[in-house]
């Protein structure tokens, strides 16, 4: 079964996640320009690019666990995956600062003193230097351990962008914070349990 | 005491797109754009009133939901007919008034009004209503009483937001004495010349409109004369980012973004924010109320 669904998705190729992502964000714009996404649309289009972003987040974070613990392999989709989620919280910064904000003095502002912006723009700081090494040429200059490593800052960011999320709303609401436990719940799912699980039982 | 405030921004004052644009050119051909006093301009093209379907498809009312369009969505659900309201406390004749009732006996006058939400987006609303303080005399205020309370219907099985507790439902909010019998506090029951739509407050909702709008508190079913200051939503939620005053302030930031300045609804991905205006505007009407009083501590 799980062999079958592995020779199945073999036969996808990654560069539809590209090709979505950029069709998915185009069309978003589009609907802004054109009403579809409501009255006030600067706002809509920065929460959706963000939306998105997250949702790519998890998607890259359910790779490994799906692979260890499900047989799933999804591992020839995760740098598209990834590359595709920067470029969405490229674009939901883009239209933060040049659309919603308007000014670059008030955006500095802002990330100096809002800490929900704050926060989202140390996410994005750790994303960056993973986005200019997801290419061939950056695993081999790095090496496959200290490229591995270097990419764990996904873990960094992924974090960041759920408080981030989590951060900005108004009142209690349960979708981010149900975000936030996915995240966490992903993370956890990396612990060596069954190292731990054999340390507690030798020891 | 109807017609106490007239309009200032009215319908037909509102500059048509055609006209503004032309006098911005003229302006920016003759004096170089440093010279243009673009906050102004700004200001005008606010004056226009937002569409109905601006004003009735964006709206926050979590009772129905916390996306700008649940209310649209959900709202149709909100029986708004019969309607009765409590009007109790510090009252001469308290007890529940009909809505049919209040309404045969108001004066209704349209009032546009600019709305200031408190996370920094606006948009000019063309309400009709009454005076509060007709409502209130109606009533008959007792010399003790100092605030008005207000309580929205709470209703689960026809408002879907209230099964998540976003908030500590029914939501409720107040106003001081002098707050509340201003002439620009009315209590709106119509939209452009209809009755209001359900995602707007149906049947009867306050309009302060120099005060962030959660202030104006939709469909109301309770209204109580206090001597004491009453709790408000908002503020058992995040007392830090919500004070009971909640009067637009360009210079008091929300906890977590600034104030001063807000994004016009309407306007598409490319309209210009506009600067926050102290009192959203209203200062010569209102600035009176608080004076003497520290803005940045009674927020």
């Amino acid at each position: 079964m799980v062999g079958a669904l592995n020779t199945r998705l073999r036969q996808v190729p990654a560069w539809l996640i590209y090709a979505g992502g950029l069709t998915y964000a185009g069309w978003l714009f589009w609907l802004g320009l054109t009403g579809g996404l409501g009255a006030e649309p600067i706002q809509a289009l920065e929460r959706a690019y963000g939306r998105a972003a997250l949702y790519l987040l998890v998607a890259g974070l359910a790779v490994t666990p799906l692979r260890t613990w499900a047989g799933i392999n999804l591992l020839k989709f995760r740098r598209a995956i990834g590359v595709t989620c920067f470029f969405f919280v490229l674009a939901h910064l883009i239209v933060w600062a040049v659309l919603d904000v308007q000014a670059l003095s008030r955006v500095w502002a802002d990330i100096l003193k809002r800490p929900y912006i704050t926060v989202g723009m140390a996410g994005f700081a750790l994303l960056l230097p993973l986005a200019i090494t997801s290419n061939n040429w950056s695993v081999r200059k790095l090496g496959a351990a200290g490229w591995r490593k270097l990419h764990k800052l996904t873990y960094g960011a992924a974090v960041l962008g759920a408080v981030h999320y989590v951060m900005l709303v108004k009142g209690f609401q349960i979708r981010p914070l149900i975000f936030l436990a996915i995240v966490l719940g992903l993370l956890a799912l990396r612990a060596k349990w069954r190292r731990w699980a054999a340390a507690r039982l030798s020891a | 005491m109807a017609y106490r405030w007239k309009n200032t921004l009215t319908r037909d004052d509102a500059t048509p797109e055609a006209v503004f644009m032309n006098r911005r050119q003229i302006i920016a051909g003759l004096s170089g754009a440093a010279l243009v006093g673009l906050p102004d301009i700004a200001r005008a093209q606010a004056l226009e009133p937002n569409s109905w379907e601006d004003i009735t498809s964006y709206n926050n009312y979590y009772e129905f939901g916390t996306r700008k369009e649940d209310p649209a969505r959900n709202a149709h659900m909100l029986t708004t007919s019969p309607w009765k309201v409590r009007i109790d406390g510090m009252v001469d004749r308290p007890g529940d008034y009909d809505f049919a009732d209040i309404m045969a006996k108001m004066t209704i006058e349209e009032r546009i009004y600019r709305l200031r939400c408190v996370e920094a987006w606006s948009m000019v609303v063309p309400w009709n209503g009454f005076e509060l303080a007709d409502l209130l005399r109606m009533a008959g205020v007792k010399p003790q009483a100092k605030y008005v309370a207000f309580e929205t219907a709470l209703r689960p099985d026809e408002m879907p937001g209230v099964n998540s507790r976003v908030l500590d439902w029914p939501y409720v909010e107040g106003l001081r004495l002098d707050e509340a019998m201003h002439p620009l506090t009315i209590m709106a029951t119509g939209l452009y010349g209809k009755d209001i739509p359900n995602q707007n407050g149906a049947p009867m909702r306050l309009v302060v409109p120099w005060k962030y709008g959660f202030k104006s508190i939709k469909s109301i079913v309770r209204i109580t004369l206090t001597d004491t200051q009453p709790p408000t939503s908002w503020n058992k939620s995040n007392a830090r980012e919500y004070g009971f005053y909640s009067n637009v302030n360009p210079n008091v930031p929300h906890r977590r973004w600034s104030q001063d300045s807000e994004r016009v609804v309407g306007g598409g991905l490319f309209a210009k924010r506009v600067p926050t205006q102290m009192f959203n505007g209203y200062a010569d009407e209102v600035a009176g109320l608080y004076e003497g009083m520290n803005l940045a501590k009674f927020y």
